[in-house]
């Protein structure tokens, strides 16, 4: 009511039912309708800005983990670069990108990519070393090589570790993609800003994007959590 | 491309003119940023750490500890922000409570851990010697914990410290102000905010990584080195 008082600007919330319009704490209605333009596109997004930074990040921290485990020296500097690296605020990271590659997903990747390098360039290196000394020996006494010890010993010793480097990855990637959304209209941030943007926050837009948000970062959670029983049958239950 | 970089150039160059222009201005704003992000800490810190502590020396309560460091981790700031705006209005309450809701997280799981993991011959000989439960707690745990539980609070206060601009969109105040609202500050005061907030929260992370090798018992110092890259991301 107050908001046909306050002005011309009549909220766009969707022509709705009189939950919508009078802003009720939850409209089903409003997100069966919205769902194919608004909903569910920001899903997709969403899921596809994580996807490719995992991805990216994942071939890029995995080198370089195995250079860090080769060479001891660069553990301590990598460590320290990375630490530092995720105390840089989201928010002020993707605005300092701007001027480099404008408003464009390749900035928001930029980003997402450097904070999920600093999660699995830790995991792995802590992965690789955890063979202990006596199999590392037994591994020598049978013979194989510096090589074969790392693709036979090491590597399948890590899974569990680099798995839980990607959990947390992931999820962490699903919760800061929404900040995304200042530079891009992608992604389940979006929504949210649209509704932060209405005179009045419309309830029903924040929280169903945002249960989605948190939905998305527990269904991937759970997906590597799977792959470990398959891959690491034998880590021990729980968290890794 | 060469006219974009010098373009690029230009955009950081008036940046820090914006920073030498509004000294007064964006140190007000990193005060205010300060003010909200040390609120939320200390929330945080008063909820979080004797739960922990207490669960952590029952040795119970695992699944809460680890459901609090998920929960953490998958809860967008952005969506808390925007969900406590809808239920408590605009301003510093609801980004205060928001920002200490994401602190909990790690203070609470780094607690527990902290407290849990201790030694259990450690325990035992302090018990052998007739000390009661919580003699053991305050003078055998609680010392030997201080490292991990420093470390969560470290990781809380980085968090909540590089998460406060965020609530700007909400009306939160701080260095966020500038960086939401590139009408008024244009590109430029943007940027400069923006360097304002990765110096602040570089600068807490520095001076709390101080602190803790302050705080850690002369005998653990050598385990608790911050930024040690075999300090595994504990979920």
């Amino acid at each position: 009511m107050s908001r046909l008082a306050t002005g011309p600007v009549i909220p766009n919330f969707g022509q709705g039912s009189s939950c919508v319009t009078g802003d009720h704490t939850f409209c089903w209605d409003w997100v069966r309708q919205h769902w194919g333009d608004t909903l569910g596109p920001a899903l997709v997004q969403h899921l596809e800005l994580t996807a490719i930074a995992v991805v990216i990040g994942f071939a890029i921290a995995f080198p370089l983990a195995l250079l860090a485990h080769r060479y001891r020296k660069l553990e301590h500097p990598f460590g320290i670069v990375s630490a530092l690296l995720y105390t840089i605020p989201s928010l002020a990271l993707f605005q300092l990108l701007i001027p480099f590659s404008g408003l464009t997903v390749t900035t928001v990747e930029i980003a997402l990519v450097a904070y999920t390098l600093v999660i699995l360039f830790p995991n792995i290196v802590a992965g690789l070393e955890a063979a202990s000394d006596d199999v590392l020996e037994a591994a020598q006494g049978m013979g194989l090589t510096r090589r074969q010890v790392l693709a036979r010993v090491e590597l399948p010793l890590a899974v569990p570790a680099i798995i839980g480097g990607l959990r947390i990855a992931v999820v962490s990637t699903v919760a800061i993609a929404t900040i995304a959304a200042v530079l891009l209209p992608k992604g389940l941030g979006y929504p949210i800003f649209l509704a932060l943007r209405e005179p009045t926050p419309f309830k029903t837009e924040i929280y169903s994007a945002g249960v989605l948000a948190v939905g998305l970062a527990l269904v991937c959670d759970f997906v590597f959590v799977l792959l470990r029983s398959v891959l690491a049958p034998w880590a021990r239950k729980g968290l890794a | 491309m060469m006219l974009a970089d010098a373009a690029n150039l230009h955009t950081f160059v008036d940046a820090f003119h914006f920073i030498a222009d509004n000294p007064g201005f964006l140190a007000t704003k990193a005060l205010e940023q300060l003010e909200l992000a040390g609120a939320a800490l200390l929330i945080a810190l008063v909820v979080a750490l004797p739960v922990g502590v207490i669960l952590g020396h029952l040795h119970r309560g695992s699944t809460v500890a680890i459901g609090a460091s998920i929960a953490g981790r998958a809860l967008p700031s952005l969506v808390l922000i925007a969900a406590f705006l809808t239920l408590l209005g605009v301003g510093f309450v609801n980004n205060m409570v928001a920002l200490a809701v994401l602190g909990t997280g790690p203070i609470l799981t780094n607690s527990f851990d902290g407290v849990e993991r201790v030694d259990r011959d450690a325990v035992e000989a302090a018990r052998g010697m007739g000390m009661t439960g919580s003699q053991i707690l305050r003078r055998v745990e609680l010392p030997l914990a201080v490292p991990l539980i420093f470390t969560g609070i470290r990781v809380a206060a980085v968090t909540i410290v590089a998460t406060a601009p965020i609530a700007a969109i909400a009306g939160g105040g701080g260095l966020g102000d500038v960086i939401v609202n590139q009408a008024s500050y244009r590109l430029s005061g943007v940027l400069g905010a923006s360097l304002c907030v990765m110096l602040l929260s570089a600068l807490v992370f520095v001076a709390l990584a101080g602190v803790q090798i302050a705080v850690t018992p002369r005998a653990l110092r050598r385990t608790s080195v911050p930024g040690d890259p075999r300090r595994k991301e504990t979920l």
